[in-house]
Formats: C-alpha cells, sequence, structure tokens
C-alpha cells in the first residue's frame, strides 16, 4: 500500500503550514496532522496525534515530527495502533517535504529511506 | 510491602496538591534551563489525573494508576506527560502481577528509560527514581533519600530534554522534571510509608 505522511508539531498552525506545503508538491498523497494540545496551546496531545494517526487513508505512515514531546507521543500512539507506524528522524519540513514529493512519484520505500537519510539530524 | 488502590488514590490526589502549590516554582526551575512551562503543565495534567480518579469505581489499583497514566497522556502538553504517563501505564501493568510497592515504582522506572531513552545522570527525572527505587528495596525511603537526590542532580550537567541544548549552564540547576518526581515521592512517604 501507498506511504501516508504524518506531521506533528507543537503549534496548531506549524502544523496546518506545513500540512499545506507539502499538499502543493503532493496532491494525491494521504497527508494529516496534528499540532498543539488538546486546548489549542502549545504542546502535544496524544489525542490529535491518535487521531491524525488513524484518518490518514494509509496503513503504512512515515511520521514528521518538530520536538521531542511530539516523538514521545507519537511513540506512545505507535504502540497503541494496529497501523505499520515509523518515527522519522528527520530535519521535519525538509525531511516531510521530501518524502511527500517521492512518494506522489511514485517512488518506492526504499529509494524513499534512501533519500530521507542524509536528512537526518535528531 | 503492598499498595493498596485507596492508598494509590490519596497518593495521586496529594501529588496534585503538592504540584499545585508549587506550580510557580515548578515554572521557574523550569524557565532557568527549559522551556518554563513545567509547573502550568504538571498542574493541567494532575489536575485531570484528579478528575478521572473520581471516576474510577472498581477496587482495583491496576484501574487507578491505569487512569492516572491516561489523564497525565492526555493532558499535560508537554514532555512530562508521556514520560509521567509511561511511568504510570508500566505500573499499571505490573500491578495485574504483584500490588508490591518497590517492584511497582522500579516497572515506573523503567518506563520512563524506555520512553525518554535517557538512564542515570542525564540530569532528569531518572535521577529521582533511580535512587526512590534503590531506597524502597532497602525498604528505607525517608525524605532524606529525595534530598540527597535534588543534591545530587544540580552538579549534573544535561544530557536530554530541552536542557541539555543549554549545555554546560544547566550544572548548578535544578532539574524541573526531578524537582517534581520528588513531589511524587513525598506525597508516597505521606500516604503510605507513614
Amino acid at each position: 500500500m501507498t506511504l501516508g505522511i504524518v506531521v506533528a508539531s507543537h503549534v496548531d498552525h506549524i502544523a496546518e503550514g506545513v500540512h499545506r506545503l507539502l499538499k502543493e508538491s503532493a496532491p494525491d498523497v494521504s497527508i494529516t496532522y496534528a499540532g498543539g494540545t488538546d486546548d489549542g496551546e502549545v504542546g502535544s496531545s496524544y489525542a490529535l496525534i491518535e487521531a491524525a494517526i488513524e484518518q490518514n487513508d494509509s496503513d503504512t505512515l512515515y511520521c514528521f515530527y518538530d520536538l521531542g514531546s511530539a516523538k514521545m507521543t507519537l511513540e506512545m500512539v505507535s504502540e497503541m495502533t494496529d497501523k505499520d507506524v515509523t518515527i522519522i528522524d528527520a530535519a521535519f519540513i525538509e525531511g516531510a517535504y521530501t518524502a511527500c514529493a517521492l512518494i506522489q512519484g511514485g517512488y518506492k520505500q526504499a529509494e524513499i529511506d534512501d533519500q530521507l537519510e542524509p536528512l537526518k539530524v535528531k | 510491602m503492598e499498595l493498596t488502590h485507596e492508598q494509590a488514590k490519596r497518593w495521586l490526589l496529594n501529588f496534585h496538591q503538592k504540584v499545585t502549590d508549587n506550580k510557580a516554582y515548578l515554572s521557574e526551575l523550569d524557565q532557568a534551563i527549559g522551556d518554563g512551562d513545567h509547573g502550568s503543565n504538571m498542574a493541567r495534567g494532575t489536575e485531570a489525573v484528579k478528575d478521572k480518579l473520581g471516576s474510577v469505581t472498581e477496587d482495583s489499583l491496576e484501574a487507578v494508576l491505569k487512569q492516572a497514566a491516561m489523564a497525565l497522556i492526555s493532558k499535560v502538553g508537554g514532555a512530562s506527560g508521556p514520560l509521567y504517563g509511561s511511568a504510570f501505564m508500566a505500573m499499571a501493568k505490573t500491578a495485574k502481577e504483584t500490588s508490591e510497592l518497590s517492584t511497582l515504582i522500579e516497572a515506573g522506572l523503567d518506563g520512563i528509560k524506555h520512553r525518554g531513552k535517557a538512564d542515570v545522570g542525564d540530569k532528569t527525572m531518572i535521577d529521582m527514581w533511580q535512587p526512590v527505587t534503590s531506597a524502597l528495596h532497602e525498604d528505607d525511603l525517608t525524605e532524606v533519600t529525595i534530598d540527597q537526590a535534588l543534591e545530587d542532580v544540580k552538579p549534573l550537567k544535561a544530557k536530554k530534554g530541552r536542557a541539555s541544548y543549554v549545555g554546560e549552564r544547566s550544572m548548578g540547576a535544578l532539574d524541573p522534571g526531578a524537582v517534581s518526581s520528588g513531589y511524587l515521592f513525598t506525597a508516597l512517604i505521606e500516604e503510605v510509608l507513614a
């Protein structure tokens, strides 16, 4: 199945903005996002990240995040979901953009992994 | 010693009170080496724990710990949410097998290490949980253990989390997660061990 992309940020507008950017280059890729806490504050929300993962059309997901607690929350959700979730420690925007462009272009997962490797910064 | 579900509830309510009373102090500590939201995040999280505990009707230690975990995971918002949440989730799982206190706290410690990929000496909450776990195994957890752990955490250089960005500057400062964990264990002493 085609890869889907999940974007998790500490801020709702960042997640929304990154999603908008990604959609430009990858209109056919399933991209879902979560930003901020349940109350719209700065932080991470288990419920919002869980929803982004569950609502993505794909069952195989590459997840990109901005800072540590978004990663830890992604990890907790990934342990609970039945989906195949991979958390990518790449530069947030560059990594997500690269993955989306390559999925849109029909590249295979192994080729995408190769391109993401040099973007890993965390 | 065994932990009962009533003791666990009193322990968590006491923790909520201590965090709420010291909310400004925890944020002040976090301001120095992190992003300054530990007090408000933990106050929000433990308030949610308090609310959730009201809905636990069954006499089950596992249920109490699990509801606390879910509240912390859902409501804290910062890194301490997944960390405290993983600790209580690990304790809840362990409570299916045993209610022995030192075994439960050790499971919590392992949960934090797993989630944060940190260890002793990284200047994190682990530097409180580890000595407390050791003291519980020796049947010797007192305020002295907690005070000593806080003294020991001060000179460390942060290697994990936001505080690691300021590197050397973290030396001499208290770690807010170690301090809030200290409140957790002072609450444990007051409600369970005293």
